[in-house]
């Protein structure tokens, strides 16, 4: 039987804890003077990148190296995509190379759950952003992220994130991060409220397990983490918004904003950050902002992710429903 | 796991285990002539509380602080791909780490000593100890590797059908070994 990790939603509770808590022990890694472990000798990842991405490849490859994977990149440019290759045949030809996990970005949702039930591949598939479906180990960073900064290190081992309030602002219509974080924060027991423009809210919003609002301000001085989103702007081909500046003064935040937010609150980013648009220098580059932090607990993740998905005999973490085969 | 075949019987009680390991303390005071840098490394989970107790013990003994810690090997297991992926423990290394100093390890049961091959892989990521002793409470038999303990609580012939369980205050509310038989289901080791 095959196990993936294709949608944040199919984490249980325990499972996501235990993510967490594996991750928090890997990140002790990274202060050894060797930053190396031999769980994954021999056994062969490939990140499988149809979509531009720097943090997210990058991060899997350290995570994969820093297990001892022998880690094969691929990107669709420069490679048989390019000439027309289809998924399946990509597929197959990994699968006949003998890998045993693909970690997959791909610009249409629902690519990696297609590769982890179609037969094609034995391997197991991490879903590294499908679309505008999922990103589930940027949510399970993000929920590390403020498991460590909002109850601590140690005392956050074994712990959800039960009653904290968490603010997700901006285009959450085309962003997988916002529904990998609303599905994986509400399976921790956090309260999320969503904030965004009309125009960028998906349809269907109000059937998730999530609150809606148009309204910033008045979210602020209620919330324990604020995670502001990219304005996508590769994908605004219709007017969302008037002007950048007015989505900017309603939605953006900065210093003033800020300071409306309880004194323990964090700033969040998933990166890549765009200075003047959602966010301002001065709450970037403030120590509330934990961006920088995100992106090194990234890797922990994915450690974690990889170690509990490959390092046994069979998974450790078992998605419900992904098993159609 | 206690059986359910036979009632397990107690092979230490806690004034034994307290008085074996006061000798242990004063076995590495010994050997390490004043154990000036000795580190204590306990290997998840009783061995962590096992060397927390030897570390006080030698505090009284050598009136000076002794670092202690511990190292998860679950990472450097060699059947790691044999079953399921465990949750991980704490590897918590002292401050000063571990390069040139005399590292001992501490565990609760020697048996095969694959868990010992294992930390030693881990120290090797780690630093590079002096040198590395061994103390156990329990050896039990059955090595399959070349390796043994400087230190041993008690030696304890057994057969393979027979299981040893450490219980300790920390962990269990209580301190005491047992040994017991096997129940029926075969292939599986405790320690």
């Amino acid at each position: 039987m095959q196990r993936h990790l294709i949608s944040a939603a199919d984490l249980t509770r325990d499972d996501a804890v235990l993510i967490l808590d594996t991750a928090e022990e890997m990140s002790r890694v990274a202060d050894r003077p060797i930053k190396k472990l031999p769980t994954l000798r021999g056994r062969t990842v490939v990140n499988l990148f149809f979509e531009d991405s720097t943090r997210t490849r990058i991060s899997f490859e350290a995570a994969e190296k820093r297990l001892s994977a022998d880690v094969i990149n691929f990107s669709a440019k420069g490679s048989s995509v390019s000439k027309g290759e289809s998924l399946k045949d990509t597929a197959q030809t990994l699968e006949a190379m003998g890998v045993d996990a693909v970690v997959i970005r791909h610009g249409a949702s629902g690519a990696p759950y297609r590769l982890a039930n179609s037969g094609w591949i034995d391997a197991a598939v991490i879903n590294a952003g499908d679309g505008t479906h999922q990103h589930p180990t940027q949510a399970l960073l993000d929920a590390f992220t403020m498991r460590r900064r909002l109850i601590g290190r140690d005392a956050g081992l074994g712990q959800d994130l039960s009653g904290k309030r968490v603010t997700i602002v901006g285009d959450i219509l085309h962003s997988r991060v916002a529904r990998s974080n609303v599905d994986l924060l509400h399976t921790l027991g956090a309260e999320v409220t969503l904030v965004a423009p009309p125009t960028l809210l998906p349809v269907g919003v109000e059937t998730w397990p999530c609150a809606v609002s148009y309204d910033l301000d008045a979210a602020l001085p209620k919330c324990d983490a604020v995670m502001m989103l990219r304005v996508q702007r590769e994908r605004m081909n219709a007017a969302f918004f008037p002007t950048e500046r007015e989505y900017s003064r309603r939605y953006g935040l900065d210093g003033d904003r800020m300071a409306k937010l309880p004194e323990h609150a964090v700033v969040m980013h998933p990166g890549p950050m765009v200075r003047g648009m959602e966010i301002t220098a001065e709450v970037a580059d403030s120590g509330r902002c934990t961006a920088v932090e995100q992106v090194t607990n990234g890797v922990s993740i994915r450690m974690a992710v990889l170690y509990l998905l490959l390092g046994g005999n069979e998974p450790a973490v078992a998605p419900t429903r992904t098993e159609e085969k | 796991m206690d059986t359910q075949a036979s009632p397990a019987r107690p092979v230490l009680e806690a004034p034994d285990i307290a008085r074996v390991l006061t000798r242990i303390a004063h076995e590495i005071v010994e050997r390490a002539k004043g154990a000036d840098d000795v580190v204590l490394l306990g290997i998840p989970t009783r061995g962590v509380f096992l060397a927390q107790r030897l570390a006080a013990k030698l505090e009284r003994i050598t009136e000076r602080k002794v670092p202690c810690g511990s190292l998860d090997i679950t990472m450097y297991r060699d059947d790691l791909r044999m079953q399921p992926p465990r949750a991980l423990a704490r590897t918590d290394i002292p401050g000063d780490g571990i390069d040139g100093k005399l590292v001992v390890l501490v565990d609760d049961v020697l048996f095969s000593g694959r868990t010992i091959r294992a930390a030693l892989d881990a120290l090797n990521d780690i630093g590079r100890p002096r040198a590395v002793q061994l103390a156990v409470l329990v050896d039990r038999g059955h090595r399959e590797l070349p390796i043994r303990a400087d230190y041993v609580g008690k030696n304890l012939p057994t057969s393979l059908r027979e299981t040893v369980k450490v219980q300790l205050a920390e962990e269990d509310g209580r301190d005491t070994v047992l040994l017991g038989a096997k129940p029926a289901t075969p292939g599986e080791r405790q320690h």
